[in-house]
């Protein structure tokens, strides 16, 4: 399948590098046109959020026109505070946080440990069963496993964010294991057993010398757990039973009624809701994008 | 750079000739498995067979059932599934997914790679227009379906009256005809840029050279696209083609944020019929009709496969 060629150490860095040259290559002759048709395009991308910080900023009275361009004036702060303290902003940001955090070193710490016993036995027919064993719930939406999924939490007093999180790192195992297996199949051998020969234990050896050699692999499979796990609404929706545990994206679907026209309050609310993972992403957008571009030609 | 640091650091270890306490372990092919790979590996295996498999098999069990979530139940055999294919709520969402996830799958897959070729030439602003592009990757579908639900019932149609297009002057998510087109359009807003990525990473895979030498010949930019970029990344348009298939058929969040189904059932996706089974009391129903979806999704996840297996490079 995804051949270990593809997943050379250091794949990322290369991806980043390679797309550069040419850009370094053709200074002298920008092509100005595509230049602008492109920021044109970008616009479309833009335009949502335009509409959603002018509109959060905007005042009671100017929101209920529901005119989405007009600069907000005066600048109101009010959609803020009316959405943190009715939509309980804290604790849905808690709940989120948790059940991210929680899917994302859980995906990294399972996935990195299955992938590694299976790649230093792959000669083994069991292990590579297992393998592809992991890999069946690629094809598996959650539609097709969600009635069945609730009952079981609910059986198991799972029916909550820590369940959440449990079936977020259920779901992402296929994926991450793929992507570690393939990498740790490149990594040779002899470095775990020089470190072996010097007397570390094969936990020892995996916890010290390989678990940091994945790194790269790590982020990329951290990303993608991040991004699914912050931003998925059916798996909380459907699972959480309490609504006061619910998630962020869930919490803005819950308000919807009590939102109505106060559009400043609905998307002061969306804002808050989206601005962790903006901010997480354009402050470390590099290595996400190398990160994502690793994780989607998979 | 990281295969470097993996040399000199087995250099360094391996060079000092430490007392060879046992044989070096080079592969034990016959020996027994070393029990730690079973700590690793069988915790996962378990929970993974208890969260997926479980619920998998119990879903397939309940669809031979008259079962409706809870109590007693009795089998029905193949009834449901008798019942499904001539249920024309069902039919209609199979239609209205399927016809959806085609437009979407078209419609990304375009402008994906129009703004792949674009981001591969020599343009300005490179990194801060990829940056942008990428962004609809990292907001929830839900959310953004809510901002754009606020654009298409008021923007849209204020300013249709202002500039006189009477076709939109009323909001499309309010015309059963219409509404699946806000749908394709903000899944396509959402589904870009990994479609995109994809294709960045194909472009970068054509050497530069090719389109020299073409350009020396004499070939347009349109002749360049059509007789050297598409065959060489038409592995990449496969690939995205499937995923972007696969993905977009169990469309539901951005339906919930920007019609709910409606007006009336127009817009209800296969998803959203097979969540209505708690509600409705049609538990094991629909099962059947989860099995069914299943299938439909494996089709598509093997062909997928024999494809990935045929292109090596990717």
């Amino acid at each position: 399948m995804t051949l270990p060629t593809t997943t050379i150490p250091g794949g990322a860095a290369s991806t980043t590098s390679r797309s550069q040259r040419p850009a370094a290559r053709g200074s002298g002759q920008q092509r100005w046109g595509t230049t602008v048709i492109l920021i044109l395009c970008a616009a479309t991308v833009i335009l949502p959020f335009y509409v959603t910080i002018s509109m959060a900023l905007k005042s009671g009275e100017q929101a209920v026109e529901g005119e989405a361009f007009a600069l907000p004036s005066p600048v109101s702060m009010e959609g803020f505070t009316t959405a943190w303290a009715l939509t309980d902003f804290p604790r849905a940001f808690t709940i989120s946080l948790l059940i991210t955090v929680v899917t994302v070193v859980g995906t990294i710490i399972l996935s990195a440990m299955a992938s590694y016993a299976i790649s230093r036995n792959w000669e083994r027919r069991a292990f590579r069963w297992a393998f592809y064993y992991l890999l069946g719930a690629m094809f598996l939406p959650f539609p097709v496993l969600a009635l069945s999924q609730v009952k079981l939490t609910g059986m198991v007093e799972l029916a909550n964010p820590l369940g959440v999180a449990l079936l977020h790192i259920m779901f992402q195992l296929s994926f991450s294991t793929l992507l570690f297996t393939a990498f740790l199949r490149s990594l040779p051998g002899e470095l775990e057993e020089s470190a072996r020969i010097d007397g570390a234990s094969t936990a020892g050896a995996f916890w010290r010398i390989v678990f940091p050699l994945l790194a790269p692999m790590s982020a990329t499979v951290g990303i993608f757990a991040f991004l699914k796990s912050w931003n998925d609404f059916m798996m909380p929706s459907m699972i959480i039973a309490d609504p006061s545990l619910q998630t962020l994206p869930v919490v803005q679907e819950m308000f919807q009624t009590q939102f109505s026209n106060n559009y400043h309050v609905a998307f002061a609310s969306y804002l808050m809701a989206m601005a962790p993972a903006i901010i997480a992403y354009v402050i470390s957008q590099r290595w996400v994008l190398s990160g994502l571009t690793q994780g989607a030609v998979k | 750079m990281t295969t470097s640091t993996i040399k000199t650091s087995t250099d360094a270890t391996a060079s000092p000739p430490q007392a060879p306490a046992e044989p070096p372990p080079r592969r034990q092919r016959t020996r027994r498995v070393e029990r730690v790979y079973l700590w690793f590996l069988l915790p996962v295996l378990v929970l993974f067979t208890l969260a997926i498999t479980t619920p998998a098999l119990m879903g397939i069990f309940y669809s031979f059932t008259d079962s409706v979530g809870f109590g007693e139940f009795e089998f029905v055999g193949l009834n449901n599934y008798l019942v499904m294919f001539s249920d024309p709520a069902i039919l209609s969402a199979y239609g209205f997914t399927i016809g959806v996830a085609l437009s979407t799958v078209i419609l990304v897959n375009v402008v994906a790679l129009a703004l792949a070729i674009g981001l591969t030439s020599r343009i300005r602003a490179k990194t801060a227009l990829r940056t942008i592009f990428v962004l609809p990757m990292v907001v929830s579908g839900i959310i953004i379906a809510f901002v754009f639900q606020f654009i298409f019932a008021n923007t849209v149609p204020a300013a249709a009256q202002a500039l006189q297009v009477g076709v939109l002057e009323e909001s499309i998510l309010a015309n059963p005809n219409l509404a699946w087109i806000s749908i394709v359009l903000v899944t396509t807003w959402q589904a870009v840029p990994q479609a995109m990525l994809i294709y960045i990473a194909g472009l970068m895979t054509v050497p530069r050279d090719v389109y020299e030498a073409s350009a020396i010949d004499g070939a347009s930019p349109l002749k360049q696209l059509r007789s050297i970029t598409l065959p060489l990344i038409s592995g990449f348009i496969l690939i995205n083609v499937i995923i972007g298939f696969k993905d977009f058929l169990s469309t539901y969040e951005i339906i919930v944020g920007l019609t709910d189904g409606g007006p009336g059932t127009a817009t209800r996706s296969v998803a959203m019929t097979i969540f209505s089974g708690f509600e409705d009391g049609d538990y094991a129903y629909q099962m059947a009709n989860s099995t069914i979806f299943f299938l439909i999704t494996l089709t598509i996840a093997l062909i997928q496969l024999r494809i990935t297996r045929g292109n090596a490079r990717i």
